[in-house]
């Protein structure tokens, strides 16, 4: 079903939720788009008219003005015409009022929906129940994906480490709760990546994480062992008030990524995190801030992925109408 | 029509253990003799069971009309005409009705509406605690007296075990049944997917098995401490199986029951995100699919329910953690439980029984059999009959099944309750096949 | 197939030729040449070349400008345009290999407008065939040829730099 959703006939994207269903040349595809508009950000004129008449919609019912923005400039730089809303959950708390935001927001000829929800599974339910001419691009639900996040990551790795087959990835902390390192781990297994280490204590991986295809470490000093990749993940606060760890310091001790932590994974080593980063909490400033870190890199190749998703979602649309 | 007499079908009636061919006669409500036809039986009425099978009608512990308070999901109306179309004639209610059935009063009102949708054996199930918080004790003798059968805690954790264990004491004092479904309050909280594999994938909110499995475990510890007899409702886990299995070999007086389609499905059936598979306890894995399986062949699991759980569009609608949990499951409960004959998981008898005999035996009904003597509640089935689930054929106003749209095999032809027709079959002229 | 002379220095020369009267006769000053991506820009070399100018080439790559692209959509591994840091105000040579419906060049002025605003734009193609879907027509032209509906020209390069008329059959083979 998840895959039928997301694919046209023909096979090709229509809508972006998740990285389940979609297989390696689909991705690489996105990669490769993404690599021309990455090219284009060197010209005087970042702008260009492949999307212009299109509506698209920011539907962000969780706040987050990082990934908001660069969804925007992502489309700005398509010439689509682009409308942010900021809609608190305590309004659309039930399913029926998210369907009339939606139905709303439809009967003004919107192209496409970019939506970010706090429940697993919202942007699925939006692609099921909109209009069929319209694109949905997951721009995170719940716990569940981060698609256009993991393919960000997953385009700084390629640029740098050229090829996945011989990479040894690992994504440290909190996987419990990241809808982004699921959509990783799919990404990178099917980029076929050598292996997918995650690094957490046992209150933040969930039941049978291996059945995602990943090997489990619960030490930082054995599981950066041979790692060409670090993916540091962000420790939401609340972690501590419910009980999943005793404190930020000893958190930090275990499993924050030091300089000499570092050492330990391969010297060409990339560290990595979708941010925004806590420092001194999961990742010590030098490291952060220091040669191996590509943290910066990954946003600015944030927008080219964005641009090439929401491009390749909306070439269906006019070949249906 | 005082006297009836269903002809010449497969008569299973565990009960009374008969599994042959032959008919049975009904008069002014009674079951007046089965196989054997009494001196002078002139029938009024006479039903053609060639082909079919006869059997008790089923009794379902464990239900929910959606009456009163949820009229927008369901009525008595509409579920008691699916109940009859499933040949299940007697309905125990769980009490999270609106308002909750923990006084005399609603449970009048519970009795009032099943008179007026002309479906008599509803039985209500009383709160174990006043509107089910937990807090304070509910009149278990009053609502005894106004026709409660057990008291139950539905879908409610009970979170202070002191409650509990006066409750058990309670009920023991007054020779009440506690239907109890486990589920530890803080270990299930918020949870909406079996703790594993698909929930993991998907990012769901998860229920450990656990959060059964020490719920029942300290109930378990209650029920030799109270004396209070105990029947564990909706199992959903491996552990529970064995846990029950050991208590029984143990001595106590309990007895469990599992939802039909806990015995069908597990996580891997689930599409991602179908809220029509979001039900509680969530569905699990293949390994427990198949304890619950062997637990209900073995006798662990007494029963069979259907955990009946109507709802409106509204309700299914959305992302899966926001719907409501439950599934319409009434009319699916005869092809599902062919179903388990047919990949032999159990006998017919057995299946029979899981539905009648053995739910009768738990409430202590003179029911479920076809006794000469006792309510004439019969069910007679084309196990053959395959029939789509739409829009046509579905009575529940509950379309919340996950079989919507599929082919099953095996539907009711004739239900009896106290010797009244309250469910015929329409068949088309061409008998399809 | 219908039968054509088509020799690429010859069509290099005559190119050429019209182009440096087309200089003149419009009094262009400093020319730009600008290559569409690909067999463009390998005529734009060679005219580059010939033309003996020393600002370098510029570079279109005109593919998220076209208007197809609802039907087509985004072709991955598209290059990024070269263009020198003003075009307002100069003159200059826009460079394909075949015209055809004129689409091409179509997608090709927008992209350079959205750079600046040139004081004029002279089209020159190798290959000049029938097939014009907009009223945009080249300057100078290496030839001008007729082919059958089913006839289409490819240009193979940098080196050596030829030409094949295929018939869209054998094309798709």
């Amino acid at each position: 079903m998840v895959d039928n959703l997301q694919l046209n006939s023909e096979g090709k994207l229509k809508h972006f939720l998740t990285i389940e269903g979609l297989n390696k040349n689909l991705l690489t595809e996105i990669l490769d788009t993404a690599e021309s508009f990455a090219g284009m950000s060197e010209q005087q004129v970042k702008k260009v008219p492949l999307l212009r008449g299109k509506t698209i919609v920011n539907l962000f019912f969780e706040n987050s003005t990082r990934t908001r923005t660069t969804f925007e400039l992502a489309a700005t730089r398509l010439s689509a015409d682009v409308l942010s809303m900021n809609i608190a959950t305590s309004a659309t708390s039930k399913g029926e009022s998210l369907l009339d935001t939606i139905r709303n927001l439809e009967s003004m000829f919107v192209d496409m929906f970019v939506v970010r929800h706090a429940i697993s599974g919202a942007a699925h339910f939006i692609a099921q129940h909109t209009a069929p001419h319209i694109s949905v691009i997951n721009a995170g639900d719940g716990q569940h994906a981060h698609p256009t996040q993991a393919m960000l990551d997953m385009f700084t790795i390629r640029q740098i480490k050229q090829d996945f087959s011989r990479l040894r990835v690992a994504i440290i902390g909190d996987i419990l709760h990241s809808r982004v390192a699921r959509s990783q781990i799919l990404a990178l297994n099917t980029l076929g990546a050598a292996e997918v280490r995650v690094i957490a204590p046992k209150t933040l991986l969930p039941a049978h994480v291996e059945t995602l295809g990943v090997t489990v470490s619960h030490n930082l000093n054995e599981g950066l062992k041979d790692i060409d990749v670090i993916i540091m993940l962000r420790l939401q606060k609340e972690r501590m008030t419910s009980a999943l760890l005793p404190s930020e310091s000893e958190y930090f001790k275990c499993f924050g990524l030091t300089e000499d932590k570092l050492k330990i994974a391969k010297p060409d080593a990339i560290v990595m995190h979708p941010g925004p980063i806590n420092r001194g909490v999961e990742i010590d400033s030098k490291v952060a801030d220091g040669p191996q870190s590509v943290i910066l890199k990954q946003v600015s190749n944030g927008i080219a992925v964005r641009m090439a998703v929401m491009s390749m979602a909306m070439q269906r649309q006019g070949a249906l109408s | 029509m005082s006297r009836i007499k269903i002809s010449q079908g497969r008569i299973v009636d565990p009960a009374n253990k008969i599994d042959h061919v032959g008919s049975v006669y009904i008069a002014d409500g009674k079951i007046v003799s089965v196989l054997n036809e009494p001196d002078g039986f002139r029938p009024d009425r006479i039903i053609d069971a060639y082909g079919q099978i006869i059997c008790p009608g089923f009794i379902d512990l464990s239900t929910r009309l959606r009456e009163p308070g949820q009229s927008r999901k369901a009525t008595f109306a509409s579920e008691t005409a699916a109940a009859a179309s499933a040949g299940v004639t007697t309905l125990c209610l769980q009490p999270d009705t609106v308002p909750v059935i923990d006084t005399p009063a609603v449970a009048e009102l519970v009795k009032d509406l099943a008179e007026k949708a002309g479906y008599a054996q509803i039985y209500p199930i009383a709160a174990l605690s006043q509107k089910l918080e937990g807090n304070e004790l509910s009149n278990m003798l009053s609502l005894k007296q106004a026709g409660c059968i057990a008291v139950g805690n539905a879908n409610q954790p009970v979170k202070n075990l002191l409650i509990l264990r006066r409750a058990m004491e309670y009920a023991a004092s007054h020779d009440l049944l506690l239907m109890f479904r486990p589920n530890d309050y803080w270990l299930g909280h918020k949870g909406c997917a079996h703790e594993g594999a698909f929930a993991t994938r998907y990012g769901l909110p998860s229920i450990p098995e656990a959060a059964e499995t020490i719920a029942l475990a300290q109930c378990l510890e209650l029920a030799e401490l109270t004396g209070c007899r105990v029947h564990f409702g909706q199992l959903s886990g491996k552990r529970s199986v064995i846990r029950i299995h050991q208590a029984k070999k143990y001595g106590l007086d309990v007895s469990a029951d599992v939802a039909m389609h806990q015995l069908h499905l597990t996580e891997n059936d689930i599409a991602p995100f179908d809220s029509a598979y979001h039900v509680l306890p969530p569905l699990r894995t293949e390994e427990d699919k198949e304890y619950l399986r062997q637990g209900l062949a073995g006798g662990t699991i007494n029963s069979i329910c259907s955990d009946h759980q109507p709802h409106d569009l509204d309700a299914k609608l959305g992302a899966f953690p926001e719907t409501e949990p439950g599934m319409s499951t009434l009319e699916t409960l005869l092809p599902l439980m062919l179903t388990l004959v047919a990949q032999r998981a159990i006998t017919l008898t057995q299946g029979i029984a899981a539905l009648a005999e053995k739910p009768a035996q738990i409430l202590r009904l003179r029911s479920g059999a076809l006794t000469p003597g006792f309510s004439a509640d019969v069910c007679v089935f084309d196990p053959e009959l395959n029939w789509q689930v739409n829009q046509d054929s579905w009575k529940s106003q509950g379309a919340n099944t996950p079989f919507w749209g599929q082919t099953l095999k095996g539907r009711v032809t004739h239900t009896l309750q106290g010797g009244r027709i309250i469910h015929e079959l329409v068949r088309e002229a061409s008998h399809e096949q | 197939m219908t039968t054509h002379n088509l020799e690429i220095p010859a069509l290099l020369n005559k190119l050429e030729a019209e182009l440096k009267s087309v200089i003149i006769e419009r009094r262009l000053e400093n020319p730009l040449i600008i290559g569409i991506r690909t067999g463009g820009v390998w005529v734009a070399e060679r005219m580059h070349q010939c033309l003996g100018l020393s600002e370098p080439l510029g570079l279109l790559d005109i593919s998220f400008y076209r208007d197809d692209f609802s039907q087509i959509g985004v072709n991955p591994n598209v290059k990024p345009s070269h263009l020198p840091p003003t075009i307002e105000g100069r003159d200059i040579i826009l460079v394909d290999d075949v015209f055809c419906t004129g689409r091409t060049i179509r997608a090709a002025l927008n992209e350079i407008f959205d750079y600046g605003r040139p004081n004029q734009v002279v089209l020159a193609v190798l290959i000049q065939r029938d097939g014009r879907q907009i009223p945009l027509s080249p300057d100078c032209a290496g030839a001008v040829i007729k082919l059958n509906a089913n006839e289409r020209i490819k240009l193979t390069g940098p080196e050596p730099l030829a030409i094949h008329v295929q018939t869209i059959e054998e094309a798709l083979a």
